[in-house]
């Protein structure tokens, strides 16, 4: 089960906005998936570890050798606000 | 500030973010950028494009051992990576990859010599964010009304040191923090240079009565980017929370911008929320398990380092531990007192003692950071503090001699025969001078036969003026002595 | 003429390029002139390219033109991964994967359609339109690699690559009738794949023949320095040639057979009759056991959306992509995500975002990781017991559009039989196995193809493959019945 107060506070870390008329919706969804997901609670995983890495090499590692930077235009290209050389956005904590 | 005049004990931890002199980035082959114009030295990766993965920088994963063989940390036998998430624009994939609960090292310490011992908790890898330029007044982030992002710095290596809240007062973090500086200046893995942002400091502050034994609230003081700026702001701080406790107040935890201008301490903008950064396992990287091979290497290219090089210089020297402790605390100084003496070979305590007296002095006064940066040679040093306990010049003279040797250079003997001041080698001119100057100050000789041996200072005096400071002023001492039959 | 191009397979086509007998423009067009043609009945094609670039001499590949899913980074071609928050987004770079075909002589025919940043199960969650399955236009042709399985069942594309986490390259092939083959994790590069789940994606192929799949995993296998998680195969992808199954054991695991949670009629008896057909090649069906594999969908929708909530963060409106303007940073961010990402993203990134955070991430996240170290274990014990491990491919035949998108887990039950597979890192592939009705007996009179699973060790690819043609002959199913 998940509250409204904790889908507007998830939304929030999420950076998404919902309208106060999707909140009901959006709860019940993930609520429903949330009580499916919920069965492995029940299940006996002490000892066993975590699946942190699926293949399982260690030290893959590039060499220091620099390789050529993209242009300034190019990658402003795709900016949807570039400005002075960099990518515009409003100031933080406005 | 110590315990005793105020009654209460700062505690502090530092938290120091070391940018490494590797050619290319953390995660991507972009070369580190010094003063490029913006958004010059990035890539899809480092720009965070969709579809790009990062890759771990050999040369990062190397300097990084040598930091934690050099603090004597213990090194994971696995270490992995961890994104911690956040939206900031100077964060373009919207996390920063860094570590976590299990990081590259922990467990070090580092000692000054005669000063705070401090423990390391942790040293971890991780990726630097990029610029975010204020458009305002002021160039700060209060009033500003854009922002430009140049991502030139995003990615650039990190070594993040974190030490034991070991630190008790202000200067004792200002004295850790050098050293730490020094050694990793010596060992050659940044340019350290607090200035240029390469080497970064906050400190968490908190303060407790003596005997207390848990901590109480702290904060955090960010980004102090001078050693100055670094003891005054937590000397601040720290009057600041003594007087909030002893008022009745509680100090709240928050993160604090010390103004050095001003002297002040603002609150930073608190964020809306404290930070949930759900950390999980970065699944685009394996870990890095350090090979016996990677670690040999690492240890290998470790130069002495400043607590070795300390014990040499008192055992094999003879030093002094105040003169050795800055010797090794400035570490080209002290590569230059060690060539000195080779080429002296000998006279190490008087070499000592001109490099740390006269010669930081000259190089304070002209502002220099590296003595080679003076005209003096170690050798013509040896030269100089040769002759003067050779008694063939005299302290007086040698210190003129070495004015002329750090601002122009050239060798000993030939300015002492250029400028005359060779000692006075003719004895008989010498009794001569000090006959003179008896006779033209009775009043002094008077006072000497009365008992009081300081006034032969006068008769000296006069000797040294009309000798131009050539005389040697034990041996004038002792025919003054000698004429008055005392 | 054209007819019988299309009716050959990719190889039979290269090799006759090869040869002289084709020209490759000639080939290429036939195809791009079919797509203007006829895909605005499916909607499986986002662009298509107007020629080919100018290739020549021997090229593996025989010049044989490739369906290319939208997920798949493409320099100076719109590439939006089935979503607007990417509308118009062209990438400075190529994938790896799309480089190493095209440099092996497949050059790119197309970007398909597909549901947003791969996440669904029919190809309705793209932010261009849904696709419609050739064989029934009201029915999904499955997802998220939707558009790729479509062109190549109807006709479109001679083969196609795609992508799958959970399933999204097997189901969808499964649902269209044709051949799907999600490799072992790490053996193709995912260097220009937009990332949804990193430790599940993977690239791989849809195709009408297996022997074609194992042309094209060929060429992509391999470490690239570009992507520290691909370790390549061990050996040399060989094309397979077994006529017979025997000494090889097949391993119906229980909780994912026949009778497992919400497998059709139809589809359970065309698995059934696939079991003896592999019992007359010489092949012995044995029973094991996952245990655990009926989590595999608890599992699998804490982990995918956890990382995906972080792989989607880069999506803020900064640095690409379009911007809700005119207010602070915070609207900017919250409103470009809004308006740019469509629901099911949202949900999963919620999802995700919630799987992650302080207080639960040992509860959801910590415990998943655990659930799939379980699943991971216990293909390694299956393994001790049979050479391969097969399931029906999909619980059902495709669903109508529009059936399943109100219910969210219905939709997630989809991927049953395919994520424990998935969460374990290992190698299958889906071949289609025969025709059946839906439950409700809706549909063409004929059935709806059913795909047949074969999941292998990891590395396992070259028996895999092996497996599977000398199966995919004795079963004779007609990749082109749903022809446009």
């Amino acid at each position: 089960m998940i509250s409204r107060d904790q889908v507007l506070h998830v939304a929030r870390l999420a950076r998404l906005r919902i309208e106060e008329e999707e909140i009901d919706r959006i709860s019940r969804e993930l609520s429903s998936v949330l009580d499916h997901i919920e069965k492995i609670s029940e299940l006996d995983l002490d000892g066993v570890p975590p699946t942190s890495h699926v293949i399982h090499v260690e030290n893959i590692l590039r060499p220091d050798d620099p390789r050529p930077s993209w242009p300034a235009e190019r990658v402003l290209e795709p900016a949807p606000d570039p400005a002075g050389g960099g990518f515009r956005v409003p100031t933080p904590g406005q | 500030m110590s315990n005793t005049a105020t009654g209460w004990e700062p505690v502090i931890g530092l938290e120091i973010h070391v940018q490494l002199a590797t050619r290319t980035k953390m995660f991507c082959g972009c070369e580190l950028s010094f003063g490029q114009a913006p958004n010059t030295r990035t890539c899809p990766v480092c720009l965070g494009h969709p579809g790009t993965l990062p890759t771990l920088n050999a040369q990062a994963v190397h300097y990084g051992l040598m930091i934690a063989l050099a603090l004597d940390c213990e090194i994971a036998p696995r270490s992995i990576f961890h994104r911690k998430n956040y939206f900031y624009p100077d964060l373009p994939k919207g996390y920063q990859i860094s570590q976590y609960d299990i990081p590259l090292a922990s467990g070090g310490h580092l000692e000054v010599p005669g000063g705070p011992s401090v423990r390391i908790h942790r040293a971890h890898l991780e990726e630097d964010a990029a610029k975010l330029i204020h458009h305002g007044e002021s160039g700060r982030i209060h009033g500003a009304g854009s922002s430009v992002v140049d991502f030139n710095r995003g990615g650039t290596p990190l070594v993040e040191i974190v030490t034991e809240p070991d630190v008790r007062s202000a200067s004792d973090a200002r004295e850790f923090l050098q050293l730490l500086r020094t050694t990793l200046k010596q060992i050659g893995v940044s340019d350290v240079n607090m200035e240029e942002g390469s080497l970064r400091c906050d400190a968490n502050v908190s303060v407790r009565r003596p005997g207390e034994e848990t901590y109480r609230t702290k904060t955090e003081l960010k980004n102090m980017n001078s050693f100055r700026f670094l003891e005054r702001g937590i000397d601040a701080e720290t009057a600041r929370q003594i007087g909030t406790w002893e008022s009745g107040g509680t100090v709240v935890q928050e993160t604090i911008h010390f103004d050095p201008v001003s002297g002040s301490l603002t609150p930073l903008r608190s964020k809306e929320e404290v930070h949930d950064y759900r950390y999980f396992p970065e699944p685009d990287l394996v870990p890095v398990a350090p090979t016996e091979e990677m670690t040999e290497r690492a240890r290998a290219e470790l130069p002495e380092l400043p607590a070795a090089r300390l014990e040499r210089y008192r055992a094999d020297y003879g030093l002094a531990d105040d003169v050795a402790g800055t010797l090794v605390g400035w570490s080209e100084l002290g590569s230059f007192f060690e060539a000195s003496v080779a080429a002296a070979n000998g006279n190490a305590g008087a070499i000592a003692r001109w490099t740390t007296g006269e010669l930081v002095a000259f190089l304070r006064e002209h502002g220099i950071e590296d003595p080679r940066e003076s005209k003096l040679s170690p050798d013509a040093l040896a030269e100089l503090v040769g002759m003067v306990e050779g008694r063939t010049l005299s302290r007086g003279a040698a210190k003129e001699v070495l004015g002329e040797l750090t601002a122009e250079g050239g060798d000993p003997r030939s300015i002492v025969e250029a400028r005359g001041l060779a000692p006075i080698a003719d004895t008989g001119e010498l009794e001569a001078i000090v006959e003179r100057a008896i006779e033209a100050n009775a009043a002094a000789v008077e006072q000497i036969r009365g008992g009081k041996a300081q006034a032969a200072g006068a008769i000296v005096g006069a000797v040294m003026k009309e000798t131009k400071g050539r005389a040697d002023g034990a041996e004038v001492n002792r025919l003054i002595r000698e004429k008055l039959g005392i | 003429m054209t007819a019988d191009v299309l009716r050959m397979s990719a190889a039979e086509a290269a090799e006759r390029v090869l040869a002289g007998d084709l020209g490759a423009a000639e080939l290429f067009s036939t195809y791009s002139d079919r797509i203007h043609q006829l895909d605005d009945r499916l909607g499986a094609f986002l662009w298509t390219a107007d020629e080919p670039p100018t290739q020549d001499g021997d090229a593996p590949l025989g010049h044989v033109p490739l369906a290319v899913k939208d997920l798949f980074c493409t320099e100076g071609v719109a590439t939006t991964a089935g979503s607007r928050i990417l509308e118009g987004h062209r990438p400075l770079y190529t994938a790896t994967a799309v480089r190493r075909l095209a440099a092996a002589g497949a050059p790119m025919l197309g970007k398909t359609n597909m549901d947003e940043f791969a996440m669904g199960s029919s190809n309705e969650n793209s932010g261009y339109g849904v696709v419609h399955n050739p064989w029934d236009p009201e029915r999904v042709p499955g997802g998220s690699s939707g558009g790729s399985a479509a062109a190549v069942a109807a006709g479109l594309a001679p083969w196609a690559i795609g992508t799958d986490t959970g399933g999204s390259i097997r189901q969808p092939a499964s649902l269209c009738g044709i051949v799907g083959l999600k490799p072992t994790y790490g053996a193709i590069s995912r260097y220009g794949m937009v990332a949804f789940a990193s430790s599940l994606d993977q690239c791989g192929p849809l195709t009408r023949t297996v022997s074609d799949a194992a042309l094209l995993l060929r060429h992509l296998v391999g470490h690239d320095p570009c992507d520290s998680t691909s370790l390549g195969l061990p050996e040399e992808v060989r094309l397979p040639s077994r006529t017979d199954l025997k000494g090889l054991r097949f391993g119906v695991p229980h909780e994912l057979g026949s009778r497992a949670e919400g497998v059709e009629t139809g589809v359970g008896e065309v698995f059934d009759r696939t079991l003896d057909r592999i019992t007359e090649l010489g092949g012995e069906v044995v029973q094991v056991g996952l245990p655990h594999a009926p989590h595999g969908i608890s599992a699998y929708y804490v982990i995918a959306p956890a990382e995906a909530s972080s792989n989607l963060a880069r999506y803020d409106g900064v640095r690409y992509g379009p911007r809700a303007r005119n207010g602070t940073l915070l609207d900017l961010y919250e409103r470009t995500r809004a308006e740019g990402f469509g629901d099911e993203v949202k949900r999963r990134i919620m999802l995700g975002t919630f799987a992650l955070s302080a207080g639960y991430y040992e509860a959801y996240y910590g415990r998943a990781q655990r659930v799939r170290t379980k699943i991971a274990d216990d293909f390694e014990a299956a393994f001790d017991e049979c050479d391969f491990v097969v399931s029906p491919t999909s619980p059902t035949v495709a669903f109508k559009l529009g059936e399943r998108t109100g219910d969210p887990l219905a939709m997630y039950m989809a991927d049953y039989c395919t994520v424990p597979m998935s969460l374990a890192g290992i190698p299958a592939v889906s071949i289609p196995a025969g025709l059946a009705r839906p439950g409700d007996g809706s549909g063409p009179p004929g059935g709806l193809p059913v795909g047949f699973q074969i999941a292998g060790p990891a590395f396992s690819e070259n028996g895999l493959l092996d497996a599977s043609f000398a199966l995919e002959q004795a079963l004779a199913f007609d990749t082109t019945a749903a022809f446009l």
